[in-house]
C-alpha cells in the first residue's frame, strides 16, 4: 500500500489512537494521545472518526513526503505547519498531492501536534490499539517512534473536501494552566494545611515532563504515610513521592505504584497540561464528584455538537 | 472493605490492609465479581496486593451507580467461596553466572548459597499483582531470612528472565529493562510474549512454585545466558 515516508521524524513522533483498554491485567498501560481533543479535531477535520490512527509530534521537526493525493490536518500546539515550504493554516484541512512534502516546525510554547490523513494510517493493532507505547515495546511500528524512511501505509482520497474549525470553537492553549483534580485515593493521608499548600500553590513544569508523566516543582506536600501496597493507578493521578513535589500521571504512567495520591486530574486539563513545556506553571483547583461528572458530560456534549465549516482548497 | 475515588472515571475498591493470601483471595473474587456486575460499562481493571482499581465508561454510568454496583456484587460475595490459584511451575537456574547478587546476598543473610535457594525455593508464591512492565508478575512473600532491599544503584539493563528479590517480593523479569533488584538466577520460561496466547503463564491470584535446574538443562529450555 501506498502512503508516506517519513524524510525526518522529529523530536518525537508516535504513532496513536484512542488508546489501549482491557489490558491492565497483564500489566500494558493505555497510551493514546496526550490531548485528546486535539487528535480527536485533526481526524474530524479529514472525515474520520476522533479516534482513528494519526501522528502525535511532540516538539517538532517531523518532515514527511507524500505518495498519494489526499486530505491531511494538523491541530494542537504551536508547531509550524508548511507545505512544500509554503506556510499553511493548522485547524483545517489541506490537499496533498503525490510528491507534496509536508513540514512541522519546532514548538514554541505547545509542543504536541497532531497530524491526521483521511482514512488514518493503516498499522495492525497490538492489542486492539495502534497506540505506540515506547516503554512497552507495544503499538505503531514494532513499538517504536518514528525513524527516516518509515512508511505510513495510507489511502487516498480526492473528492472528499476541505473543512475548518472556527477559531472560538479551538482549544484555548494557556501556558498558565489550571488543573480540576478530584481528590481521592489517599487524600485523607494528607493533613488539612497540606492540601491547602497544594490547592494554593504555584507550581512549575520540570524538564521531567514526558508521556508517562509530568513531574512539577513547588511547594513541597507532605503526607502522613511514606508508602502503600502498590495499588492501580489511573488516569491522571497525582502522586506525591518523598520529595512531596506532585507527578501527574499520564497515558504512558505505570499501571500500579506505591506512592500515596492526593487524588487525579480531570482529563478536560491533562491535555492543556501536556501541551506545556519546562518553565510553565501550573496550579490546582479541587472539585467535587458531581462537578467532575458535569464539568464531562457538558464538555462531550459540546464536542459532539460542535461542526465544521467547509472552506476552499 | 471500603471505596475511594481514584479519578473522574475511577473507584478504588480497598479489601485489606495487608499482603497476605487471604486479603489476595478477596481481590480476585472481588475483581470477577466487579467485572460481571459492571458488564459493558467496566473500561479496565487493576487487581493489586490489597485493592482493585475500577475504571468505568462515564457515558454508561456515574459514580454514584457504578459504587451501588460494585457494593451489590461484594455485599453478595460475603457468603461465596474463593477460588484457588493455578499452580504455575517455574523451572530456574541458581547460579551466580546469571546470578551476580547471590554471593553478596548470602553474605549478607549469614548463608551459603545453597541455603539460599534452599529457601527460595521452599516457598509456595502467591501472584499479588502484575505491573510495572507488561508481565512483571509481583511474587510473594519470600522468606525473611533471603529478604534483601534493593540495588542502592539500580543496573542500567536487567536481561529477560532474571529472577529476583526485592525486600519480601520475588520476580521473574519479562523484558530487558533497567531495575534495581537482586538477581539471583534466570528463567528460561518467557513471562511475556505478545505473540503466545495466553501472553503470560500466570495470572493475578495464581501460585507460583520455582524448580531448580542446571545450565544445560537452562539452555535446552531456551535460556540464554
Amino acid at each position: 500500500m501506498s502512503g508516506f515516508s517519513i524524510i525526518n521524524p522529529g523530536m518525537l513522533s508516535l504513532l496513536q489512537d484512542g488508546g489501549r483498554y482491557g489490558q491492565h491485567r497483564i500489566g500494558l498501560t493505555t497510551g493514546g494521545p496526550l490531548d485528546r481533543f486535539a487528535m480527536s479535531w485533526a481526524n474530524r477535520l479529514v472525515h474520520n472518526a476522533s479516534d482513528i490512527t494519526a501522528v502525535e509530534a511532540s516538539f517538532g521537526g517531523l518532515k514527511l513526503e507524500s505518495h498519494i493525493n489526499t486530505l491531511v490536518a494538523v491541530t494542537g500546539g504551536d508547531q509550524p505547519l508548511s507545505i512544500n515550504g509554503a506556510k499553511k493554516a493548522a485547524w483545517r484541512s489541506h490537499r496533498v498531492e503525490a510528491g507534496d512534502i509536508i513540514e512541522l516546525g519546532f514548538a514554541r510554547q505547545f509542543c504536541r501536534s497532531y497530524l491526521a490523513v483521511h482514512g488514518g494510517f493503516q498499522v495492525e493493532p497490538d492489542f486492539g490499539s495502534t497506540a505506540t507505547v515506547v516503554r512497552e515495546g507495544i503499538g505503531g511500528l514494532s513499538g517504536r517512534k518514528l525513524d527516516s524512511r518509515d512508511q505510513l501505509p495510507a489511502r487516498g482520497t480526492t473528492e472528499r473536501q476541505c473543512l475548518q474549525l472556527n477559531d472560538p470553537n479551538r482549544t484555548p492553549y494557556q501556558t498558565e494552566v489550571t488543573v480540576r483534580v478530584l481528590p481521592g485515593y489517599q487524600v485523607q493521608h494528607f493533613p488539612r494545611l497540606e492540601q491547602r499548600r497544594f490547592f494554593s500553590g504555584i507550581y512549575s513544569v520540570t524538564e521531567r515532563a514526558d508521556r508517562m508523566g509530568y513531574r512539577l516543582e513547588g511547594p513541597a506536600i507532605a503526607c502522613d504515610i511514606k508508602g502503600i501496597l502498590s495499588e492501580g493507578i489511573c488516569m491522571g493521578a497525582i502522586q506525591i513521592p518523598a520529595d512531596g513535589q506532585p507527578i501527574v500521571l499520564l497515558q504512558d504512567r505505570q499501571t500500579i505504584g506505591g506512592y500515596p495520591k492526593i487524588g487525579s486530574a480531570l482529563s478536560l486539563d491533562t491535555g492543556r497540561l501536556a501541551q506545556l513545556m519546562p518553565g510553565a506553571t501550573v496550579r490546582f483547583e479541587p472539585v467535587t464528584p458531581h462537578a467532575a461528572d458535569n464539568l464531562f458530560h457538558m464538555a462531550h456534549s459540546m464536542h459532539q455538537r460542535m461542526t465544521l465549516d467547509p472552506v476552499n482548497d | 472493605m471500603q471505596i475511594h475515588f481514584a479519578g473522574e472515571d475511577a473507584l478504588i475498591v480497598y479489601l485489606g490492609e495487608e499482603a497476605s493470601p487471604d486479603v489476595s483471595d478477596r481481590v480476585q473474587a472481588a475483581a470477577a465479581a466487579i467485572e460481571a456486575a459492571l458488564g459493558t460499562a467496566l473500561v479496565d481493571l487493576v487487581p493489586s496486593y490489597a485493592s482493585v482499581l475500577v475504571i468505568y465508561n462515564m457515558l454508561e454510568i456515574d459514580h454514584l451507580a457504578a459504587r451501588q454496583r460494585i457494593h451489590a456484587a461484594l455485599d453478595a460475595l460475603e457468603t461465596g467461596s474463593t477460588r484457588e490459584g493455578a499452580l504455575v511451575k517455574l523451572p530456574v537456574f541458581y547460579d551466580p553466572e546469571v546470578g551476580p547478587d547471590l554471593e553478596a546476598l548470602a553474605d549478607k543473610a549469614g548463608l551459603t548459597v545453597d541455603e539460599v535457594i534452599k529457601i527460595h525455593l521452599g516457598t509456595e508464591y502467591r501472584v499479588y499483582a502484575i505491573g510495572f512492565a507488561p508481565g512483571f508478575a509481583y511474587l510473594g512473600q519470600v522468606d525473611e531470612r533471603i529478604a534483601a532491599p534493593r540495588l542502592t544503584t539500580p543496573r542500567q539493563s536487567v536481561p529477560r528472565g532474571a529472577v529476583a528479590i526485592a525486600d519480601r517480593q520475588t520476580a521473574v523479569y519479562p523484558a530487558p529493562s533497567p531495575g534495581g533488584w537482586n538477581l539471583i538466577g534466570r528463567c528460561p520460561q518467557r513471562m511475556f510474549d505478545p505473540a503466545a496466547s495466553p501472553t503470560m503463564p500466570v495470572n493475578v491470584g495464581d501460585r507460583v512454585q520455582f524448580e531448580a535446574i542446571d545450565r544445560q538443562a537452562f539452555l535446552e529450555l531456551g535460556g540464554a545466558l
